[in-house]
């Protein structure tokens, strides 16, 4: 079964607010399912239909998977200017809690995301700092086309003060501040899955969103193969 | 040297792009790019650009982006090479 499906995402302050997942159960599935952190900004964009290309592939397996929105990015009513890496880590542990997740799999940045004692998958991850900077390029060669002139180091001075817009995506300071110096947090029950292993480039490259069937079947069987071999031993 | 930075530049333009196979071994050094592929927006300059950082293994100043580096895959081509050899 596929649906939209809601859930009570935790807020810093306390309380929480109806976000909104895609859930992918088949029939008969265990309730245990793999929650799957999206890429990031104009990633999660590109990346959004072979994400769910990889769950329909993992459900047809009968594996249950649920893709939720992080805070202020896809439906989420909450606005983008007012989250942190941190919220979006709280964020992802209340999906995980509440749909019961086994596993997760991250996909690109959203290992920054990861909820922290979910065994699982980071696919392809990247640094905060790298992402941050082909941000920052785009802003400043954009800004270069229009007759500005601006620099990395004095965009992310004003970013940490005031919060910055960067391709589009307005982000608070607090972010700013936080985003560079995160990498994927080492776990030893989380493996990472590198882009080599799926036989073609990584469509987060490509300037459009774009589709590949031979790579969602690898890193669909890679995790498929993984979990039967977890639930035998 | 110059051999082997041609074979990448054209895998990282083929990557970047979505070019269909051949396209990219099609360029010659006249082969427009910035300005003439609609792909080419900032933001897609701006992940070409940590490609060829991350797999030729240079440094590209964002002062050394400018119209004419990115004019024709020669050019490209050409300042690829330069930063290689300097490093």
């Amino acid at each position: 079964m596929r649906e939209m499906t809601q859930w009570p995402c935790p807020l810093p302050g306390g309380g929480t607010v109806e976000e909104w997942a895609l859930a992918l159960r088949p029939e008969g599935a265990p309730k245990a399912c793999l929650l799957i952190v999206p890429a990031l900004f104009d990633e999660g964009n590109k990346l959004r239909r072979f994400t769910v290309e990889v769950m329909r592939r993992l459900a047809a397996s009968g594996i249950a998977c649920v893709l939720p929105d992080l805070p202020g990015l896809n439906e989420s009513i909450l606005p983008l200017e007012a989250q942190t890496p941190g919220d979006w880590q709280v964020a992802m542990e209340g999906a995980a809690r509440h749909f019961a997740a086994s596993h997760m799999l991250t996909i690109r940045g959203g290992a920054l995301a990861a909820p922290r004692g979910v065994p699982g998958w980071y696919y392809a991850p990247v640094a905060g700092a790298s992402q941050m900077r082909q941000m920052l390029r785009a802003r400043i060669l954009a800004a270069r086309e229009a007759g500005r002139s601006e620099t990395q180091d004095s965009l992310l001075e004003a970013g940490r003060m005031h919060g910055l817009e960067l391709a589009g995506y307005r982000l608070g300071a607090d972010f700013i501040a936080e985003f560079g110096g995160l990498v994927a947090r080492e776990e030893p029950a989380v493996q990472t899955i590198t882009q080599d292993g799926l036989g073609g480039p990584g469509l987060w490259l490509r300037p459009e969103p774009g589709e590949d069937a031979g790579q969602a079947d690898a890193l669909a069987a890679i995790i498929a193969v993984a979990l039967a071999q977890r639930e035998t031993a | 040297m110059q051999d082997d930075t041609d074979q990448l530049l054209r895998a990282i333009l083929r990557d970047v792009l979505g070019l269909k196979p051949g396209q990219a071994e099609a360029f010659t050094a006249q082969t427009g790019l910035f300005g003439h592929l609609p792909e080419l927006d900032s933001m897609a300059v701006a992940g070409l650009l940590t490609e060829i950082e991350d797999r030729l293994g240079i440094i590209v100043e964002d002062e050394d982006v400018d119209g004419d580096m990115l004019a024709d895959y020669g050019s490209l081509l050409n300042f690829v090479t330069e930063r290689r050899s300097a490093t």
